[in-house]
């Protein structure tokens, strides 16, 4: 992270995949620490793409992007882990572990990163209970409905406290009063200092949190007409 | 607390190393179910088996060699018996004046006898005598000190010419020669078999490390994402296939103790001086125990290596 809260810098990064057209184009923006960030856009606009840059599962084709004062670009894919450590996210599907039981998909963060086993039981237990799966420790994700494998996903995101969490529509699956318990789970882990972005389609959500920027995407480009993604206004004490 | 406290460095921590058999899970495997155990126990009881008759042989060759390098025969080719006594006393007497002789005997009429029954039977003794009615040379086994090499026989020769003029004087080696090059030809056989058995294992983990990299891509996608490093997405592989590699090794090496300790059995039941000799020593059943050790140590790398190569192409 820079002096002045900086943890993401895109500049001018385009994404294509193989010769069709960009799918991404000139996307120049900031991500402060700290924040929390609504992505939002129409189907197809390359909410998913962008979500994938940001925890590096893909490479730009062209442009810059900054990490953690990391040039993420150039970074030999050796030290890439040390990056992903400290981005959780909430795929769209999931994608959990089929043959690990919830318990163990979610203390998965925490093996890869070199937790003893005796530092990872309590805090995995904790969260799985507060996300209502106290019971279903053992479960394998198929024996879960979609509701239970997206709050073990999202569980599984947040358990190592990462600096940035990225969701892809964390709340699709689940039922309205689920869906506001793990937005104040991430209002919770944003006030905590951990810049959360979240991709949606639920405008209703946008309204929920305060002091929410949002990154609004048309056909691959960001539209930002306030400069609030360039020019956060002063969070609030 | 919920959350648990991230590293300060956010720095990668091979800590997989304490999961034991926590990480080997994240490859769905049931042990000694796929066809890869069973490949290497059968690649293992070759190799020992293979080993098994290279050592042996191996044994054998060292054995005869040991015995008969400074073995040389002295034959008395003269027909008339009682010329052929006198010349063979007179041969023995020179001889023994000779020095780096070990030691030598005549080999008795009985022996010779017995030596040419299989051919000619036991109808052919002269009436009246010990001896064959056919002029069968009397024959001198000598030892020598030391190799019996050409210069040595030439002055044999120089010695034994003036008081046995019928004297022939070989050099037990020599006709023994074909013999020992077929046997190294065969212990280079082996030793290639083994050889080649540890290229086939290879490729065998090989081939079974891409394709359970294939079938677990999108498991080793969401471990790349959640942190973790190459190495310790290699290791449950190379853990995982070691573990199919040991319980195969143990199979196949026990499958090949039956086998070499039946054929050696069967061999031993022979009685053959030179077959007796290629008896396995201690030292050879360790090399044998090592096989599967061995195996499962080049199953491990061969999966690290393959892991890691393609693990390289993936961000």
């Amino acid at each position: 992270m820079t002096a002045d809260g900086e943890i993401i810098h895109f500049d001018n990064v385009g994404l294509r995949y193989g010769t069709d057209r960009e799918v991404l184009s000139d996307l120049t923006f900031t991500l402060f620490a700290g924040r929390f960030y609504f992505l939002t856009g129409a189907s197809g606009a390359g909410k998913t793409s962008l979500l994938r840059l940001l925890y590096l599962s893909q490479r730009p084709s062209r442009g810059a992007i900054r990490m953690f004062g990391t040039d993420a670009i150039t970074l030999p894919r050796a030290r890439l882990p040390v990056l992903r450590r400290r981005i959780g996210v909430v795929f769209q599907d999931f994608r959990l572990i089929p043959h690990l039981s919830a318990f163990d998909n979610v203390a998965l963060p925490l093996r890869v990163a070199g937790h003893q086993e005796r530092d990872i039981f309590g805090p995995v237990r904790d969260i799985l209970e507060w996300v209502g799966l106290a019971d279903r420790l053992d479960a394998r994700p198929a024996t879960l409905s979609g509701g239970e494998q997206q709050r073990v996903a999202i569980a599984r995101a947040v358990i190592a406290r990462p600096a940035m969490l990225v969701a892809d529509e964390p709340t699709g699956n689940v039922d309205p009063e689920m869906a506001q318990k793990l937005m104040r789970l991430f209002e919770m882990l944003n006030r905590q200092g951990t810049t959360v972005v979240v991709a949606t389609h639920d405008l209703d959500l946008l309204r929920k949190v305060s002091d929410s920027l949002i990154m609004r995407l048309d056909r691959g480009r960001l539209s930002d007409p306030t400069g609030a993604l360039r020019y956060p206004p002063r969070k609030p004490a | 607390m919920i959350f648990a406290k991230a590293p300060a460095d956010g720095a990668p921590r091979l800590g997989w190393r304490r999961l034991g058999v926590r990480s080997a899970e994240l490859v769905p495997q049931a042990r000694m179910a796929g066809p890869m155990p069973w490949v290497i126990a059968i690649m293992v009881a070759l190799t020992a088996i293979a080993l098994a008759a290279g050592l042996a042989i191996g044994n054998a060759v060292t054995s005869a060699r040991a015995e008969i390098e400074g073995g040389v025969t002295v034959q008395l080719l003269e027909p008339r018996a009682d010329v052929r006594a006198r010349e063979t006393r007179a041969a023995i007497d020179a001889l023994k004046r000779q020095p780096r002789i070990a030691g030598l005997r005549q080999v008795p009429q009985a022996e010779l006898d017995a030596l040419i029954e299989p051919w000619l039977g036991t109808e052919i003794a002269a009436p009246g005598s010990t001896g064959s009615a056919i002029p069968v040379p009397a024959l001198i086994d000598v030892r020598l000190n030391g190799a019996a090499t050409p210069e040595r026989l030439k002055a044999l020769e120089t010695v034994l010419a003036p008081v046995a003029p019928s004297a022939r004087i070989d050099a037990q080696a020599s006709w023994l020669k074909p013999v020992f090059d077929a046997m190294v030809s065969l212990q280079v056989l082996a030793i290639a078999l083994v050889a080649l058995l540890a290229f086939a294992l290879a490729a065998a983990v090989l081939l079974a490390a891409r394709s359970a990299l294939g079938a677990n891509r999108e498991v080793i996608e969401i471990v790349h994402l959640l942190g973790g490093t190459d190495a310790q997405v290699a290791r449950v592989f190379q853990r995982s296939i070691g573990l199919d590699a040991a319980g195969g090794g143990a199979v196949g090496l026990a499958l090949a103790m039956v086998v070499i300790l039946s054929i050696g059995r069967r061999f031993g039941g022979l009685g053959a001086g030179m077959v007796d000799s290629g008896a396995l020593v201690w030292t050879d059943w360790l090399l044998l125990a090592l096989v599967p050790l061995l195996s499962t140590v080049l199953a491990m790398l061969t999966a690290r290596f393959t892991v890691l190569h393609a693990l390289r192409k993936m961000l």
